[in-house]
């Protein structure tokens, strides 16, 4: 039978590597916002900037989505099943986003440079980076509102309501707001020596930051009616308040160290606020993975299994960690 | 379109869409090592032109690759829900492991991509020789993981629920040797005739540059070898096949009955409604030898398996016989060039064995994706042989048509945009010598 401790471990793990890829990959998404967004004297500056960033990076970013995947079906194969079936519209619609997104960023770099051909191939990646933060967010938010049952009635009922109601429209607009802050403010440490791009870049960081903070409380608001038991984790459990505190924090210090141009402070800051909202969603719904009924233990693989994994991941993060360590000191050291 | 045929078209076009994308994966990584290595141990420039050109198509290719094997990974849920929750905990082992891989090989691809001025000579060759190394690993993690399906093994069944979960059993189950063997070097084999038949037709059309005299040179070395070892490995997997799953090899050779001193039949259409075939070419005893090593062996036809569970048996049968065909073209094609390269003689010097290696080409591809066919398809009616069928795992969501034909328009384009951008890389390569 499954082991308690280790299934809560390597739960922590997955949200770990969730973690990891709303703030790599996640940003990588909230470049090509930006890239959409491109405007002024600065435009093409700001494009080429956004794919200097992004290039040598965005797969290595995209695989920890993969990684957290895997390990669900190993670890939690009754979470990842009921997920599979009651939210396959939005995740397919996701998967079309991810290939369009990453296959158009690379074809853009390798065809022709005629402009014509550069705005076709940046409006595929950019609309991509777009819908897919906000159907991710979308999924992501109908997990908490306790309603991916196993279907039952009509077509309506199980395959769609579950996951388009006021509240997670809420949260596919907060991810994709989240993931807009985080990229504009990597980007102003990015931009370097050039104060110019680093302003246009700050500027925006500091409306993306005051969009997403409106946009989380919005969420919570909705999240009354829309997801009672994360409203509730929220406003009214033990650590509500020290969340909101560190989260509150996190957002005030990024956006004083963009007003005082010390960016990398709040690259620290922008990342610390996007985490502290992911993990306010796992805290409130610990410890279920698929509310209302599947749980880190009933929806947990035999313990064998979970060993085994565990080992493996051991022994994946001592050849992963050191590789990405190595490259982004070679592509990030300066940045 | 009924949900579960709309699903298997889906999977089926999916696998056989990324396949492609996986062994470029595999296989184009050696090549680019290999040119760079040739440059620092040479000095030769036209090395280092063909190791930057051969990153480039990589580059288009990989990403392509990484993002439909993550609609691969969420596709096994999206359709097979009820496989996935069944044959999570025994076989995520291997997608861990795979993930672990691919994480690697994405990592020190961009490193060796985008830093040939970022680091040093020394770290770029090993930033390559990593990418292919864990672009090797993470293909037989996933085969192990496939092989599983064919002959499970590391768990009990009982009362209908997995118990008894043994990973390591179900990692090393018994055909994930030949399976994992096989694609290996099939990935070579289909990848060094890719870029050995596109540099041959360019060496027909134009005048002998050193570039595409060295491109085709690199190409063969990895191509040759690979070619001339996948009919031993064929006969391995063969062997395994007749033991392990024979309604698989019955359904292949399109045996309908039982035999003692069993023909082989080349070609040929099957007809399971009467249990016949047509127009084959009959070698006696030559499968009960191929199969057993010996010329009196009883091999299980179909009649061993409930008429309910056998695969479609003209679809196994002449997708093998397709794979079969190409890989011995290959494999004679490479005995050619093996003995023309120990004599000493340029390969480029004959059009007419140019003009053959050009037709080979596409060749690998192909016998990859017929022998895809063989291993899926034959394995059918079952998911997991003989203890989870298909149609039991296919998703409860209606209209799977609908995403079906979403992502068939999706992959058109994409193979039509890729093929567009090699064409372009390909055509602006330099027609005469650029470095003497």
């Amino acid at each position: 039978m499954a082991d308690p401790t280790l299934a809560v471990v390597l739960a922590g793990v997955i949200m770990v590597a969730l973690n990891a890829y709303a703030l790599l990959g996640g940003a990588d998404f909230g470049g090509g916002v930006w890239d959409l967004l491109a405007s002024g004297p600065r435009r093409q500056r700001q494009r080429d900037l956004i794919a200097h960033a992004i290039a040598p990076i965005w797969e290595a970013n995209h695989v920890w989505l993969i990684l957290a995947v895997v390990l669900l079906f190993t670890c939690f194969p009754a979470a990842f099943a009921r997920i599979a079936i009651v939210l396959h519209i939005p995740l397919s619609l996701v998967l079309v986003g991810i290939v369009l997104r990453g296959s158009a960023f690379t074809f853009r770099s390798y065809d022709s440079r005629r402009d014509a051909v550069q705005r076709r191939w940046g409006a595929v990646f950019s609309g991509a980076s777009i819908i897919t933060p906000l159907l991710l967010g979308t999924a992501v938010g109908a997990l908490a509102t306790g309603r991916v049952r196993a279907p039952a009635g009509s077509f309506a009922a199980g395959f769609i309501r579950p996951w388009l109601a006021p509240f997670t429209i809420a949260t596919g607009v907060l991810a994709l707001a989240l993931f807009a802050f985080l990229a504009a403010v990597y980007l102003t440490v990015e931009a370097g020596d050039d104060r110019e791009l680093a302003d246009d870049f700050r500027r925006r960081a500091i409306g993306a930051a005051i969009a997403a903070m409106m946009v989380a409380g919005g969420t919570l608001l909705v999240a009354r009616r829309g997801a009672p038991m994360m409203h509730a984790g929220l406003t009214s459990s033990r650590w509500a308040l020290p969340l909101h505190a560190g989260a509150t924090l996190a957002a005030v210090g990024t956006l004083g160290a963009l007003a005082l141009r010390r960016f990398r402070l709040a690259r620290i800051g922008a990342a610390g606020f996007v985490s502290l909202v992911i993990w306010g969603w796992a805290v409130a719904q610990f410890p279920l993975i698929v509310p209302p009924d599947l749980s880190v233990l009933n929806a947990a693989a035999p313990a064998t299994t979970l060993r085994f994994i565990a080992l493996g991941l051991v022994a994946g993060a001592a050849v992963l960690l050191p590789s990405l360590v190595y490259l982004f000191r070679i592509f990030k050291a300066s940045a | 379109m009924h949900d579960l045929l709309a699903a298997r078209g889906q999977m089926a076009m999916s696998l056989g869409f990324h396949i492609i994308f996986a062994v470029v994966g595999i296989g184009m990584p050696v090549l680019m090592v290999l040119a760079e290595w040739r440059w620092r141990r040479t000095g030769e420039s036209v090395y280092l032109e063909l190791a930057r050109r051969w990153a480039r198509g990589t580059a288009i290719l990989f990403a392509v690759g990484a993002v439909s094997g993550t609609v691969l990974s969420f596709e096994l849920g999206l359709l097979w829900p009820r496989f996935m929750a069944f044959a999570g905990p025994v076989i995520g082992m291997p997608f861990s492991l795979e993930g672990f891989a691919f994480f690697t090989e994405a990592i020190f691809l961009g490193i060796y991509l985008y830093g040939w001025e970022r680091v040093s000579r020394r770290a770029h060759l090993l930033a390559g020789v990593a990418v292919a190394v864990s672009g090797v690993a993470s293909g037989i993690f996933v085969v192990m993981a496939n092989a599983w399906m064919n002959t499970p093994a590391g768990f009990r069944m009982a009362a209908g629920r997995v118990v008894s979960v043994d990973p390591l059993a179900a990692l090393f189950n018994p055909a994930a040797f030949q399976q994992t063997l096989h694609m290996t070097l099939a990935a070579f084999v289909a990848t060094g005739f890719a870029v050995a038949g596109i540099h041959a037709a360019l060496l027909l059309r134009g005048p002998a540059t050193p570039f595409h005299r060295a491109a085709l040179g690199l190409a063969l070395l990895v191509a040759v070898p690979a070619a001339i070892l996948q009919p031993l490995s064929g006969d391995i997997s063969a062997r395994a096949v007749a033991r392990q799953q024979p309604a698989k090899l019955a359904a292949l050779e399109a045996l309908f009955t039982t035999t003692t001193g069993a023909p082989l039949t080349i070609g040929g259409l099957p007809d399971a409604a009467d249990g016949t075939m047509r127009f084959g070419l009959r070698i006696p005893y030559g499968l009960s030898l191929l199969a057993f090593h010996d010329p009196a062996a009883r091999v299980a036809g179909l009649d061993q398996v409930p008429r309910a569970d056998w695969p479609p048996v003209a679809i196994v049968h002449l997708a093998f016989q397709a794979m079969v065909g190409l890989g011995t073209f290959l494999a004679l094609l490479s005995l050619v060039i093996a003995w023309r390269t120990w004599r000493r003689r340029p390969i480029a010097g004959s059009r007419g064995l140019l003009r053959a290696i050009a037709i080979a080409g596409p060749c690998g591809f192909l016998a990859i994706e017929a022998g895809w066919t063989v291993t899926e398809v034959g394995r059918q009616p079952w998911i997991i042989t003989g203890i989870l069928r298909t149609r039991d795992a296919v998703t409860p969501m209606p209209g799977i048509a609908v995403p079906f034909a979403l992502f068939t328009l999706l992959y058109i384009g994409l193979a039509a945009a890729v093929v567009w951008l090699l064409y372009r890389q390909i055509v602006r390569m330099p027609a005469a010598a650029p470095h003497g």
